[in-house]
């Protein structure tokens, strides 16, 4: 990425002046707590789902500058391993996500190990090829039931206490995991790690000829991401029973692309208000049918023209012109 | 050989040779566009999907103007044929993909290269969702047209003739793009305005509509290709989307050095799959992605490809 999402140095620039991290922690829990009040608590899990699955493939191209075009591979394989421990082994909610994380977690050593020996646009085709050699195996595995998916997954007990049946305890399981993974995406993007993986993408070769190995920072970057987006789609089969072929499909992964263009890639709200808009278009939409592609891609043509930035990206841009206006 | 009948394996090597064709005139559409424009076309695969629509609807217009109604079906000599559609298929898709140059893909240059593919992708999703709701997902049958019916035995195997025809043609089309780029004036200052636009520009060439003429003759290869896949092929809007993904690995495997090295490994990499799909069937739709894993850690760049 060559300085064409403007967004991270925006960032940068208005974290010193704007509201203080813990503020917008608080302000998030806050928004947590209250949107089951408004919203129907199914919706919201599915919004959180998409959103932590976004954040961590943002993680990536954001500030990686590796675009993935392949991610539904994590998500799909952490949805099946999740949804098959949970049914098969009766593992409890909790056990079975992390179980689907720690699976996708591995096939993200070797699968980054595999994609970061190329850059830039190949590193986009190597994904997509990885991740459809993933759905032929899940077409295929007898475990993976085919086109019709691993079904009635229970929901369980979490720790084997507090059962998972109603809605709004699924829900408030899904906020636990989303709140603490935006906690540990944020953790990585300022610590130390996350610098040099933003100075990786801007220059590589300077970061290079600096002493840093910028192929185990890009690989450790990949794996965070590949082990966030299992426990996204961990989350998402659990709360929902099912786990499918569309969640490994290469659709999902344009989709998830989408999603954080429409965000904001680059920016850490940016991914979830995607997810937000995304998840709403798509509720609003079911009734136009095969017409919902036809429309995701003009978002898609009309973003990549005019709006590079998201949402997120184009309201802090606003914001830090103002602020230069008024400090001068 | 290894208990499998030899016509067995003839016959997968046949069907191999043909989808190789099918990938070589698609990677190396994709490989000419993206050493002009440094973009991956990720439409490529809508616009194969155009080309066979457009031979369908050309080549063989009773089959739908029938189903509207029958009084508008036309008489056999005035029914557009295959030949016509071989024609004007693949100019009709390559004029769309002009047009989608000019006017969008062009805003994009000098941007982080990302921004092609995605833009490419969204403009893959309009085209396919688009000829969804018109056609529906299911097949449209097309007939071979009857010259190229029947077939040929070779004494080990029975060749029907559209399947040698089609490895034929693609074969030809492969080659005489290759010496097109190679060896003409054309070819020079296309090889000239890769390697440095701003000199050649400079020397009064047009090269902007240069590159619409690229962008539009990528697009020409991967249609003619639509079009021979038609007869063979049920004709339908999903047809282009899961091609796209192989040719990428394809490309991927060939490295995007050399134009000839694609059509090579476009070929060799159907041939291997046929193969695989008579020794190992349950391989068969992943071997070319475990080929690019295996070129990946031992060649990085491709076994065409340069290092960069």
């Amino acid at each position: 990425m060559t300085g064409e999402f403007e967004t991270p140095a925006i960032e940068a620039e208005t974290a010193r002046g704007g509201i203080s991290w813990s503020w917008q922690l608080i302000a998030l829990a806050v928004v947590l707590l209250a949107a089951p009040m408004i919203f129907y608590p199914i919706f919201l899990i599915k919004v959180l789902c998409i959103a932590v699955f976004a954040s961590a493939f943002n993680l990536l191209v954001g500030y990686a500058g590796l675009m993935s075009f392949g991610h539904a591979a994590f998500f799909g394989t952490g949805a099946y391993i999740a949804a098959w421990t949970a049914r098969s082994w009766h593992l409890t909610p909790e056990l079975a996500v992390l179980a689907g994380g720690a699976a996708t977690m591995v096939m993200g050593v070797v699968f980054g190990w595999i994609a970061i020996r190329r850059q830039g646009i190949f590193f986009a085709m190597i994904t997509l090829a990885l991740g459809q050699m993933v759905y032929f195996f899940f077409v295929q595995a007898p475990f993976a039931g085919g086109e019709d998916g691993i079904q009635h997954v229970p929901r369980g007990k979490l720790f084997g206490l507090i059962s998972l049946d109603s809605d709004l305890s699924m829900y408030g399981f899904a906020a636990v995991v989303y709140f603490v993974a935006f906690v540990v995406i944020h953790r990585v993007i300022h610590s130390p790690f996350g610098h040099v993986l933003t100075g990786i993408r801007e220059n590589e070769s300077r970061a290079i000829s600096l002493g840093y190995d910028a192929a185990h920072y890009k690989l450790g970057a990949f794996v965070i991401s590949s082990l966030l987006s299992g426990i996204a789609g961990g989350t998402k089969a659990i709360a929902f029973g099912i786990a499918t072929l569309t969640d490994v499909h290469a659709a999902t992964s344009g989709q998830i692309v989408l999603t954080a263009l429409v965000g904001g890639m680059g920016t850490i709200f940016g991914p979830s208000v995607g997810a937000v808009v995304m998840t709403a278009m798509e509720q609003y939409l079911a009734g136009l049918g095969s017409w919902v592609t036809v429309i995701q891609g003009l978002v898609f043509i009309l973003c990549v023209l005019m709006f590079r930035n998201g949402i997120v990206g184009t309201l802090l841009l606003k914001v830090s012109k103002r602020v230069r206006k008024s400090s001068t | 050989m290894f208990g499998i009948p030899l016509e067995q394996i003839f016959g997968q090597l046949l069907l191999g040779m043909m989808n190789g064709a099918f990938y070589a005139l698609l990677s190396l559409g994709l490989a000419v566009i993206f050493g002009m424009m440094n973009i991956i076309n990720f439409a490529h695969g809508a616009f194969f999907m155009l080309g066979a629509f457009f031979a369908w609807l050309i080549g063989a217009p009773n089959l739908w103007l029938g189903l509207i109604s029958p009084s508008l079906m036309l008489p056999d000599w005035l029914a557009a044929n295959y030949w016509a559609a071989l024609i004007i298929a693949p100019l009709l898709v390559a004029g769309l993909g002009m047009l989608l140059e000019k006017s969008v893909i062009r805003r994009i240059y000098g941007l982080d290269p990302h921004l092609g593919l995605l833009l490419t992708f969204g403009v893959a999703l309009v085209i396919e969702g688009v000829m969804r709701n018109i056609f529906g997902s299911s097949g449209k049958p097309y007939p071979i047209p009857p010259l190229l019916r029947g077939g040929f035995d070779t004494g080990v195997l029975f060749v029907p003739n559209y399947r040698a025809w089609a490895v034929v043609a693609a074969a030809v089309v492969s080659i005489v793009t290759w010496l097109i780029i190679e060896m003409t004036p054309i070819g020079a200052r296309l090889r000239a305005a890769t390697e440095n636009p701003q000199l050649v520009l400079s020397f009064g060439i047009n090269v902007p509509r240069m590159i619409t003429l690229t962008y539009g003759a990528g697009i020409a290869l991967a249609a003619f290709a639509g079009v021979l896949a038609a007869p063979i092929y049920s004709v339908n809007p999903g047809m282009g989307s899961n091609l796209v993904v192989i040719v990428f690995a394809v490309v991927v495997i060939g490295g995007m050095g050399s134009i000839i090295g694609s059509v090579v490994t476009g070929f060799g990499l159907g041939i291997v799959e046929g193969l695989t799909k008579v020794f190992y069937p349950a391989a068969s739709s992943t071997i070319i992605f475990i080929i690019m894993v295996a070129v990946l850690t031992t060649r990085p760049n491709g076994l065409f490809g340069k290092a960069r």
